[in-house]
């Protein structure tokens, strides 16, 4: 790490035995021109402060585990080059519109919860036996709802979604995206059986389209656009079921 | 399976921030969000200065020349150019989402974001059109 650049790091520190107040720690980082700000952290980590606490993984961009907040944007900390951000400060902090558990750790039970709600799982009309083959599909029908099933959970667009930071019953992006991801799905029946979770006045509805979690989601997924198709489809259904009554149910 | 498990000492306290008051003006797209939603109350008064305009025009000449005058004034004409630059800007966000919200599919292709978006600002300017040549005369 010779003659290697360095970047000053503000680091969030919360520790929940102490007097409840959080503070910032500044390390001077050296770093080479293939780091992330994750290795940084790891590096304060391995020779500056072991009790920093934070969440990683894969190191590329795919378990979603080490969102943060660094210069007030959630990104991906494995995916954000320190070159970017050298000489610093650079503040890290954990992703916003969180509880706090300790540094850069936040608690995400709520989003799991709702997660479950939405029934993000394929409920086929019939279950075939398995001697009746796949459940097939065309690439058409794939890339219908390919690029929602694209979310790694990573909570980017909750901390991005100032919906969610004042409503914080509110569904939220990801949540509502895979629930249409799975609506859209040729194999799925649950449009029925999902509609009173996502039509609800805290699922689609309470969206007020700000469009930000669709900016910073590291994996294309536009949850964005997901809410305003299902407040497409739920209207129709609504309209439907007032004017045509007898109407069969609509997939 | 055992009710869930509330620690005190082990699930300690978290720390939670709230949503400062002023969080939209951290960010250029939070702001350009709340200017999106702002822009409706110049849209609302364009429906009601219409209404009136046309309540105006029922109850004769003197009143519509009346109303007109009103409408001339400096100050009346500063606050329609802000609300007219509100409502353009209403409609360009409005055109510019409607792709997110309208997936349209023909055979195996889906039609392009920009051509959804072109279709609204073509009937956008169309419909103008219209009504100028109705206002102007043929």
């Amino acid at each position: 790490m010779m003659n290697a650049d360095t970047i000053k790091l503000e680091v969030f520190r919360y520790h929940p035995d102490g007097d409840g107040q959080p503070s910032f720690d500044t390390y001077d980082v050296p770093f080479s021109p293939d780091w992330v700000i994750l290795d940084a952290l790891n590096y304060v980590k391995d020779h500056i402060d072991g009790t920093l606490t934070f969440r990683w993984s894969c190191r590329m961009g795919v378990c979603g585990s080490c969102g943060m907040m660094v210069d007030g944007t959630p990104v991906l900390t494995c995916a954000a080059f320190c070159r970017k951000y050298a000489p610093g400060p650079v503040r890290i902090e954990p992703l916003a519109n969180f509880p706090v558990i300790r540094d850069l750790v936040i608690d995400m039970d709520d989003f799991v919860e709702k997660l479950g709600r939405v029934k993000p799982w394929i409920i086929p009309e019939h279950e075939k036996p398995l001697s009746e083959g796949e459940y097939l599909q065309s690439p058409e029908q794939l890339a219908d709802f390919k690029q929602y099933s694209m979310c790694i959970n990573c909570l980017l667009c909750y901390s991005a979604c100032p919906v969610y930071g004042i409503e914080p019953g509110f569904i939220g992006p990801a949540a509502l995206a895979l629930g249409q991801r799975y609506n859209l799905d040729s194999r799925d029946a649950g449009v029925d059986v999902r509609r009173d979770v996502l039509a609800a006045d805290d699922g689609i509805w309470e969206c007020t389209l700000v469009g930000e979690c669709s900016e910073v989601c590291p994996k294309g997924v536009d949850p964005a656009g997901a809410i305003q198709r299902l407040k497409v489809s739920s209207t129709n259904h609504w309209w439907k079921s007032v004017l045509m009554p007898w109407a069969g149910k609509e997939k | 399976m055992p009710a869930r498990l509330k620690y005190t000492a082990h699930r300690p306290r978290r720390y939670v921030k709230g949503m400062p008051i002023f969080w939209w003006v951290r960010k250029w797209n939070y702001s350009r969000f709340i200017l999106r939603e702002l822009s409706s109350v110049a849209v609302a008064a364009y429906a009601v200065v219409l209404i009136l305009l046309v309540r105006a025009v029922a109850a004769g000449p003197a009143e519509y020349h009346e109303f007109m005058e009103v409408f001339q004034s400096p100050g009346s004409i500063g606050l329609n150019i802000v609300a007219l630059a509100f409502v353009l800007f209403h409609a360009v966000t409005w055109f510019n989402l409607a792709p997110k919200a309208m997936v349209i599919r023909v055979g195996k292709t889906v039609v392009p974001p920009l051509v959804i978006a072109g279709m609204n600002y073509a009937a956008w300017f169309s419909v103008s059109a219209v009504i100028a040549w109705i206002l102007m005369g043929p």
